[in-house]
């Protein structure tokens, strides 16, 4: 016995130290490097940030206030714009893009459904500057001539749709990131449904129920999570989302009740402004709206994946 | 003819013809939102690009012609750097990942390479240039490359985790049994029968970061003349159609469509390009 683990012994170290300790410790190193960059963007935010987080503390979230000039701060009508916007595209998408992962999961042939996914997916793939290009010459007239008009003589009564006019504003930012979301919302519950087990819709057609009934009341309950998840990725896309935004949103650093008027968004912010603001207090208070945007997407996005893996390990257990 | 056909069956069945043909019609939507764009932009573009583009500089605002050639070749510059800091590390660690890692550590990895996938955009941005150019106080094409490189890492990282891991395990056992070690066999067998999927999602991934803006923005910043060194401000297509289509210039307007055509097929190449690897052989015997 003794003998031979120490006859084995020698050949096996040298064959770790030689070769796969060293390939271990070689791809070790790149992994880690995940980890310290990502650390460390987290940890230049805080700094970059501190001057304004010291200045303004938790005001800072509270204060309406936007003045470069006289070097004063406040996130609220970002945070306002970010939110509304981002809620605004999935009233929009969710129904849109559940309603197609439905079809594409229940009712079309796999070879459409693969082919139709296809060009959805090549959807996601569209820059968003390309979307944002395509709403300053398209959506944007379209919105000022003919929808908010219309929207405004049919609910002008409601401050939603009240002020003047100007294309530009929430709604239309909400539209451009309906469309930028549900791609997302279609591939990924498509996916869900696909994973509910063959034998719950059997079962539940054998009942006697219509195809639609199964669908609704069996199939989808069953992926609920996963199409859940699907909508929290959809929506810190549509949270985190810059260049689209900035090119429809307005830019006005105010908050408005109604719908049909000019915001702002904390990316649009950052993207138009950083680039150009000097002294100590402006970027840092820019590099901490950034922050704030940061921890909100963070939130969304662990819960997302969080409904996704939950899904994933459910389908797999039953089916 | 069915035998129960009382009011209320009528009614679900109603109920069900017309909720099926809603998700039709919301799938209709959602695929045509897609040819609107392309259609779109090919007319709108189609006018807009000719040699010019692809040759001239930009001119100043107002005069007529020019083209965004300085552009092209910064974008082609940015997206190179990235390339070369963002591929090999996802590769090298997405190996980690798959073949090395335990099993709470390698959870760690992972989940931090999803969050950094999740920072938006306009974060990286600002992550870039507090590292990069506030520490060397000028804007570059470097900063710019690193930007695109942190959204690069995790997506080429997870992709190659999750190719590598759909190799077969007879194929790993195999080299084993033979005698192998670890390493040999990942490079010698495990890497080159998922070398198809890895490629793909490389693909998927260079092609993403190539349509980034918000991270070039104060990185790269921008540029109306040729980037004589890595270190200048720098020129690229997305961030040209952003200053173009935002000017009220007449002409920069068309500029703009042009670079968005191009901008929009070479993406799409890229992706029809890399869902056709994927589609022809790269799924394995399991």
């Amino acid at each position: 016995m003794a003998t031979h683990t120490a006859a084995a012994r020698p050949i096996r170290k040298k064959r770790l130290i030689g070769g796969d300790e060293l390939a271990k410790a070689f791809t070790l190193f790149f992994a880690v490097l995940i980890l310290v960059v990502t650390g460390t963007l987290v940890y230049q935010l805080w700094i970059t940030s501190s001057p304004a987080k010291e200045k303004f503390g938790f005001g800072f979230l509270a204060s309406t206030l936007w003045n470069p000039v006289t070097d004063e701060y406040g996130a609220l009508p970002f945070i306002y714009g970010t939110v509304l916007t981002a809620f605004l595209a999935l009233v929009i998408s969710v129904p849109l893009g559940v309603g197609a992962a439905i079809y594409l999961s229940e009712l079309a042939l796999p070879k459409v459904s693969n082919a139709l996914t296809f060009l959805v997916e090549l959807l996601a793939a569209v820059p968003s500057v390309i979307f944002g290009l395509l709403a300053i010459f398209t959506l944007v007239p379209a919105m000022r001539d003919y929808v908010q008009p219309a929207l405004q003589k049919v609910f002008g009564f409601s401050p939603l749709f009240g002020g003047p006019i100007f294309g530009v504003g929430y709604l239309t930012a909400g539209i451009i990131l309906a469309v930028m979301t549900f791609p997302f919302i279609i591939s990924v519950s498509r996916e869900a449904l696909m994973a509910v087990p063959r034998e719950q819709r059997e079962a539940a057609l054998a009942l006697g129920a219509t195809k639609w009934e199964s669908t609704w009341q069996i199939v989808v309950p069953f992926a609920r999570l996963g199409i859940l998840g699907s909508v929290f990725l959809g929506l810190a896309r549509a949270l985190g989302e810059t260049m689209a935004v900035t090119m429809v949103i307005g830019n006005d650093p105010a908050i408005h009740a109604s719908l049909l008027s000019p915001g702002y968004t904390i990316a649009a912010v950052i993207a138009n402004e950083f680039a150009e603001a000097s002294g100590k207090m402006y970027p840092s208070a820019l590099v901490e709206l950034g922050l704030v945007l940061f921890a909100l997407t963070m939130l969304i996005n662990g819960l997302a994946q969080l409904m996704i893996v939950l899904t994933t390990k459910k389908g797999a257990a039953k089916g | 003819m069915r035998p129960t056909m009382t009011p209320r069956n009528r009614w679900r069945n109603s109920v069900n013809n017309v909720m099926l043909t809603l998700t039709g019609v919301c799938a209709a939507v959602s695929v045509s939102s897609l040819f609107l764009i392309l259609g779109y932009l090919l007319f709108n573009g189609g006018k807009s690009v000719d040699l010019n583009f692809f040759t001239k500089l930009p001119l100043s605002p107002g005069q007529v012609g020019g083209g965004m050639a300085n552009a092209i070749v910064g974008s082609t510059t940015i997206v190179l750097l990235a390339s070369l800091i963002g591929l090999p590390v996802g590769f090298l660690s997405g190996v980690y990942l798959a073949e090395f890692s335990p099993k709470s550590f390698g959870f760690l990895i992972r989940y931090t390479a999803d969050l950094l996938n999740g920072v938006p955009s306009i974060v990286i941005g600002i992550f870039a240039w507090s590292l990069i150019v506030h520490n060397m106080h000028h804007f570059s094409a470097i900063a710019g490359g690193f930007a695109l490189s942190l959204m690069l890492i995790p997506i080429t990282a997870r992709g190659t985790e999750q190719f590598l891991l759909e190799v077969p395990r007879t194929m790993r056992e195999g080299a084993l049994a033979l005698g192998a070690p670890m390493w040999v066999t990942i490079a010698t067998v495990i890497v080159p029968a998922a070398r198809k999927g890895i490629m793909t999602s490389m693909i998927l991934g260079v092609a993403r970061i190539s349509g980034e803006t918000a991270p070039l923005l104060f990185t790269a910043l921008g540029n109306e003349y040729w980037a004589t060194s890595l270190n200048e401000p720098t020129a690229s297509l997305p961030v040209m159609i952003f200053t173009h289509a935002t000017a009220p210039y007449e002409d920069w307007h068309r500029q703009a469509w042009a670079a968005g055509l191009v901008l929009l097929g070479l993406v799409f190449v890229a992706n029809i390009l890399a869902r056709t690897i994927v589609s022809r052989g790269a799924s394995l015997p399991k």
